[in-house]
């Protein structure tokens, strides 16, 4: 997939980018420059040279601001192979330098800022009872993912404040966005339960993966089935 | 490695276990040859102990269960009940009655002295109890509380819900808050979020109570004439309770770019019923045998959103018939 997204930009980008930057493109550009050029070859057949989106192939990026850009960059769903498939995460064909250049370039069209998430100003307990209210249906308690119809709702596992915070701002997909519900103490309380169930407090001992009561009941049945075995087993000793 | 190494141990220790009881039971054995067939009044007196507990446990159960359905301690007592149970008939097995292994040439089959033989020998097992009634009094009495315990809960199989179920708190002109009791403004609707509301001044644990509001484009809403009017400004509330199993409907899943996503649905999490907001909460895809509710809301002079009337139709699971049931009020 990612091979042919990069022949499809290769291929259909190249011809354009050619035309507009020319020959007499510098052989060393500066930031601004470099952002505007990755953003030609790799962006622009979908979202438009002009970034202004093209019919049904991808929105206008005028607006979506720093937020949306870093978010769908930095965790590689974006640039994608086909307009229709969903974004999901994956390694980042870009490299740190090229995603802050494309970052800044969309960021200068307008738009919400990178969120600066704080997770200690936020409680776990608060970040919980938010999580359950906006979060969970989709994403599960404890942030396992899951699906809505024709739709993947992503494991939140790799998931950095950061990226929790740009999430809820830019409502990326079908996700809807909770900026408007949401104060910014509250969203690093979601930042900071979200840390908390990549390694969460089991009282219980085992989590078993964490996905709910049906295979704790498996378990525990399976155990007292043994337990049980054992003490037919005494029980019987004596007369056998 | 770790959980490994603890599997290895515990069928270490099953081993050991097996090897002790093998040696004890070779020793009960040497014992019993020589035991005079006196009653063993200690093994006895626990039996009526466990007894008693059993029926202590399972009586604290229905006292429990009458009083404070703690489901924890329903478990607890009910669970402790068999367990007392079990270990007074297996103390009763292994210690009070006195147990006789004898091995002898079969002998021809239909032997009438041989069967009486047995019937003796079984008739004599119970010999050595001195008191019988009491053991057989609070042997019954663990029985009659545990088959109370274990009958008790059938009550909660009532009573029959038919009407109430479909009671909302919802009226003409009840505003609409948020979980932590604020109204909820029109302009807090904007189209790419969804909010959770409940009726001012009401229980929000009623079926009935909770709503799901989003925005829809006013072009886009394709609902019946009569039902414009409870969607201004293309506010839109449905009832937050899945009409096939009750859940919360709280996905709702909204497209940043609709020609590659998805279109707009409200999704309900347990068993994914999909529903159109747009065309008034209609059915798309799943389980449900219905449409998702709607709520007629306006906007008051203040810009706070507020009931416009009850439910167009029935809220709340499906159950018996009701779920083919167009559900439409008259």
């Amino acid at each position: 997939m990612k091979v042919r997204a990069a022949l499809a930009a290769l291929c259909g980008i190249g011809a354009l980018a050619g035309l507009v930057l020319g020959p007499s493109a510098p052989a060393k550009p500066g930031p601004a420059e470099s952002g505007r050029q990755l953003y030609v070859e790799g962006c622009s057949s979908c979202h438009g040279m002009d970034a202004r989106g093209s019919p049904g192939r991808g929105p206008t990026l005028r607006g979506v601001g720093a937020a949306a850009a870093d978010f769908y960059l930095r965790t590689g769903r974006m640039p994608l192979a086909d307009p229709k498939d969903q974004p999901e995460r994956s390694d980042s064909p870009y490299t740190g330098a090229e995603i802050r250049a494309l970052v800044d370039y969309v960021a200068s069209f307008g738009g919400p800022p990178v969120p600066r998430i704080d997770p200690r100003r936020g409680t776990v307990s608060e970040g919980n009872q938010v999580f359950s209210d906006h979060c969970m249906g989709c994403h599960q308690v404890v942030g396992q993912g899951g699906i809505t119809t024709q739709g993947v709702a992503p494991d939140l596992r790799k998931s950095k404040p950061v990226d929790v915070g740009e999430a809820i701002t830019v409502g990326p997909y079908v996700m809807p966005r909770f900026t408007d519900q949401l104060s910014r103490r509250e969203i690093a309380s979601v930042a900071r339960y979200v840390d908390y169930t990549k390694h969460p407090d089991d009282r219980g001992g085992w989590g078993i993966g964490h996905i709910g009561p049906v295979p704790e009941g498996m378990v525990t049945w399976l155990l007292a089935l043994f337990a049980l075995v054992l003490t037919i087993r005494v029980l019987g000793e004596g007369t056998s | 490695m770790r959980r490994l190494l603890r599997t290895l141990l515990a069928v270490i220790g099953f081993g050991a276990v097996r090897r002790r009881a093998r040696r004890r039971h070779e020793e009960a054995q040497a014992r019993r040859a020589e035991r005079p067939t006196e009653p063993d009044r200690r093994a006895e007196n626990l039996v009526v102990a466990a007894l008693l507990l059993a029926a202590a446990a399972a009586l604290a159960f229905v006292v429990l269960y009458l009083v404070t359905p703690n489901t924890q301690l329903l478990g607890l007592t009910f669970g402790g009940a068999l367990a007392l149970l079990g270990l007074a008939a297996a103390l009763a097995g292994k210690r009070v009655v006195s147990q006789e292994q004898a091995a002898e040439e079969y002998p021809e089959f239909g032997d009438e002295r041989a069967q009486g033989d047995v019937q003796a020998v079984v008739e004599e097992s119970g010999s050595s109890i001195s008191r019988r009634r009491l053991l057989l009094g609070a042997a019954g009495l663990a029985g009659g509380a545990l088959g109370a315990a274990a009958l008790l809960p059938a009550a909660s199989l009532g009573p029959n819900v038919d009407g109430t179920i479909a009671a909302t708190p919802w009226r003409r002109g009840r505003r609409v808050v948020s979980r932590d009791d604020k109204l909820i403004r029109a302009e807090e609707v904007s189209e790419s979020t969804f909010v959770t509301g409940f009726p001012e001044g009401a229980t929000k644990e009623s079926l009935g109570a909770p709503l799901i509001i989003v925005r829809v484009p006013a072009p886009e809403l394709r609902l019946p004439p009569d039902r414009l009017a409870g969607a201004p400004d293309g506010i839109i509330a449905f009832s937050k309770i899945c009409p096939h199993a009750g859940c919360a409907v709280s996905m709702y899943r909204h497209p940043r770019f609709r020609p590659t996503a998805p279109k707009p649905a409200l999704v309900c999490p347990c068993h994914y019923s999909t529903f159109d907001p747009s065309r008034g909460g209609k059915l798309l895809f799943g389980p449900a045998g219905r449409d998702l509710p709607q709520l007629p809301l306006q906007i008051t002079a203040a810009g706070e959103l507020e009931a416009g009337g009850d439910f167009y139709e029935s809220i709340g699971p499906s159950y018996g018939r009701s779920r083919e049931k167009p559900g439409r009020k008259d």
